[in-house]
């Protein structure tokens, strides 16, 4: 524990349960600095919950979360999320900028009103993932690619180490998943640490060069090229998936 | 979708010009609401006066008191019930209000009817109340809904039945209890002015305080938690404010339609703003007209109940900002939805009248009239009466010819429509920026020139 851990993420232990059923069980994981990671599962296997525990943002039953090092608490202010896009009410009377700029609200704290700089950044990030035409537009006037790249956009403007994004490109369309992915990919190329919940298979090799398989338990874990297998995904996912072999990575 | 903001202004869609400026401008949409709330306020000034003039209203004293009583309540309810509104709590307000009846029977068995203890008692029961909710939806396979009613209507009957219990009592003082039902505007008195100014400013005041906090809590609990605010701690001071809201308005609004004093305003100020800080402020005028002209209403009416008076109003307003706010409302929606398709229709006839004319030698053949008739049936006269209108169109030997501005209309729209081609087959690989506008639109208020430039380009590789 006193060797200095350049391990962004370490996962030990981590236990979630729901009425005595688990929805992550004895989850041990390392994401290295610099990482672009894929969570992979099928459903119910506890990818959301997984990242909910570590942000706090459900109650662990078991385990412990240390980013860089530092509990959750210490660590927030490197630590940006990306939420499902379900989560939210987008009829709700803001505008895109408006949304962005929510993100730097844990930085202003008790009582302070967000200013002139902290507009200047939210339009900076706007710009980052191409919306910054779309700033003043109601949130509920954009299609659903605009509002994900307004969510990210909102973790963005936070300038942390280390992202989460859970299903960042469900009901997106390609254009924007490909920008979505090019925005990831020069975040990794900064040394930032991307860790996304991800729901298709097929573009696991292209995107992400790390990947943990997870169903409950993390049946694997590491560079994409050796735990992205056919063996190891049989193992996630049961019979669930008819499996093309000769087409993955690299075999 | 709603959009005052969908037509194009095309000084805010210069594709990467950086023309943003970083303080906040006034657009057209903001001056109206700003002159919405404006005119309102001065409405709500100008009704004393007014009403004293030609309704021959007397402004005694106890109206005086009435009014002002009935401003406040309405301006506190409308700006908080906003909040009520976008957590989608409307119903939990309506729950509250009933269930702080017993509340307000029990501390009036105890202390008499002293204002300040009544309201305490009223929100005592209320946040029992809202306790029972969370333990019967967390411990029972019921949903919320069933819960809410079940608290309801059992807390209320509990309400009534103690309140008819005190009436049967000899006690001269428990006459005005009754009006916690309807609400009555004569129950209110100056010292009672005194208490809400107080506590609703005090109410106002932590709103403003934790206006981000409430912001965000509302639009996104799950981001504001993980950013490190006390969800816990934020969405039981905001609940707490709703109380207060819903327990000082419950003596004249009553407790069956408090809800609808709580609700409505919000509902009508979001008609006509995108923006939260612009609905709330809204609502609070609106809130305050309807509180303050309700209560004077059915001060000055003999036999009239305070409660339905205001939310008459209230709802009033409601009805009239869904019907004709511009942009959401449903007048204006069917109005543009008719424009829209006048304009289309004569768009259409002119497209159609062009590439027939093409088809058969030159734009400036004349086209029969079964053509058009064919196609577009009875519609098709009123198209072309709208292009004879506008000089595109002339009628010649019992035929329809393109005049010059016409055919070249024509050509410019025909030309648009083979750049959007372009731009939807290759747009990605020329690097262009994704465009979610109304692509019936031209392109070139869309794109910057060198970007049409590119398109144009293509489009003369793929006809070569």
């Amino acid at each position: 524990m006193t060797t200095t851990n350049t391990a962004a993420l370490i996962i030990d232990d981590l236990t979630v349960a729901y009425n005595s059923k688990p929805a992550i069980w004895d989850v041990d994981l390392t994401v290295p600095e610099g990482a672009l990671m894929a969570i992979v599962g099928p459903n119910g296997a506890g990818k959301s919950t997984l990242i909910k525990a570590a942000l706090k943002l459900v109650r662990r039953s078991a385990g412990t979360v240390r980013f860089f090092g530092q509990p959750y608490e210490k660590a927030r202010r490197f630590v940006g999320y990306v939420p499902q896009r379900g989560s939210v009410d987008w009829d709700f009377p803001t505008s895109a900028l408006d949304v962005t700029m929510m993100g730097l609200y844990g930085r202003l704290g008790w009582f302070r009103r967000p200013g002139k700089q902290e507009r200047a950044l939210a339009l900076q990030a706007l710009e980052q993932v191409g919306m910054a035409d779309f700033a003043d537009r109601q949130i509920s006037q954009l299609s659903g690619g605009q509002q994900q790249r307004v969510f990210l956009a909102r973790a963005l403007v936070q300038e942390a180490r280390i992202y989460f994004l859970d299903e960042p490109f469900a009901a997106v369309d390609a254009v924007t998943e490909r920008a979505i992915v090019t925005i990831l990919q020069a975040l990794r190329d900064q040394g930032k640490t991307v860790v996304v919940v991800h729901h298709d298979l097929q573009t696991v090799p292209d995107y992400f060069d790390w990947v943990t398989l997870l169903n409950v338990e993390v049946v694997a874990s590491g560079p994409t090229a050796e735990t992205f297998t056919a063996e190891n995904l049989r193992r996630t996912y049961g019979g669930r998936i008819s499996y093309l072999e000769g087409v993955d990575s690299g075999q | 979708m709603d959009s005052n903001q969908s037509s194009v202004n095309s000084e805010q869609l210069s594709v990467g010009s950086g023309q943003w400026s970083l303080v906040p401008g006034q657009s057209p949409a903001d001056r109206r609401v700003w002159g919405l709330i404006g005119l309102m306020t001065v409405l709500a000034l100008l009704f004393v006066p007014i009403s004293q003039l030609f309704l021959g209203v007397e402004y005694s004293y106890t109206l005086r008191v009435v009014a002002v009583g009935g401003a406040l309540l309405g301006l506190i309810s409308g700006a908080l019930g906003c909040f009520a509104i976008l957590r989608r709590q409307s119903l939990i307000g309506d729950v509250l209000a009933h269930a702080a009846l017993p509340g307000v029977a029990v501390a009036f068995l105890l202390f008499g009817r002293q204002l300040g203890l009544l309201l305490i008692g009223a929100g005592i029961a209320g946040w029992l109340g809202v306790y029972f909710i969370r333990a019967v939806t967390g411990t029972t396979r019921l949903k919320e809904d069933a819960a809410m009613g079940i608290v309801l209507a059992s807390w209320y009957a509990a309400g009534v039945a103690l309140l008819v219990y005190i009436q049967s009592r000899p006690d001269a003082s428990q006459a005005g209890l009754k009006t916690f039902i309807f609400g009555q505007a004569a129950a209110i008195v100056e010292q009672d002015l005194w208490l809400i100014g107080g506590v609703g400013t005090a109410a106002l005041l932590i709103l403003a305080l934790f206006w981000k906090e409430f912001k965000l809590i509302t639009f996104d609990a799950e981001f504001a938690g993980a950013n490190g605010f006390r969800l816990n701690f934020l969405t039981m001071l905001l609940s707490t404010l709703i109380v207060v809201a819903i327990v000082l308005g419950l003596q004249l609004a009553g407790v069956i339609l408090m809800v609808g004093m709580l609700i409505a305003p919000g509902i009508a100020a979001r008609q006509w703003t995108n923006k939260l800080e612009q609905m709330v402020i809204l609502a609070a005028v609106l809130g305050a007209f309807s509180g303050g002209a309700g209560a004077v209403i059915s001060a000055t009416a003999v036999g009239i109940p305070t409660g339905p008076t205001i939310i008459v109003v209230a709802v009033g307003l409601a009805l009239i900002s869904m019907a004709f706010a511009p942009g959401r409302g449903l007048v204006w929606q069917q109005w543009r939805a008719w424009q829209d398709r006048r304009r289309f229709a004569g768009q259409r006839a002119l497209h159609d009248l062009y590439h027939y004319a093409i088809d058969h030698g030159s734009p400036k053949t004349p086209v029969p009239d079964a053509f058009l008739s064919g196609i577009h049936g009875r519609s098709a006269q009123r198209a072309l009466q709208q292009l004879v209108t506008q000089g595109q169109v002339e009628r010649r030997n019992g035929k329809w010819v393109l005049t010059l501005a016409g055919v070249e209309t024509a050509a410019r729209q025909a030309h648009n429509q083979l750049l959007w081609a372009v731009y939807r087959e290759y747009g990605h690989s020329l690097g262009l920026p994704v465009i979610n506008e109304d692509r019936r639109q031209k392109i070139e208020l869309l794109l910057t020139a060198e970007m049409i430039r590119k398109l144009e380009n293509k489009l003369e590789e793929t006809l070569v």
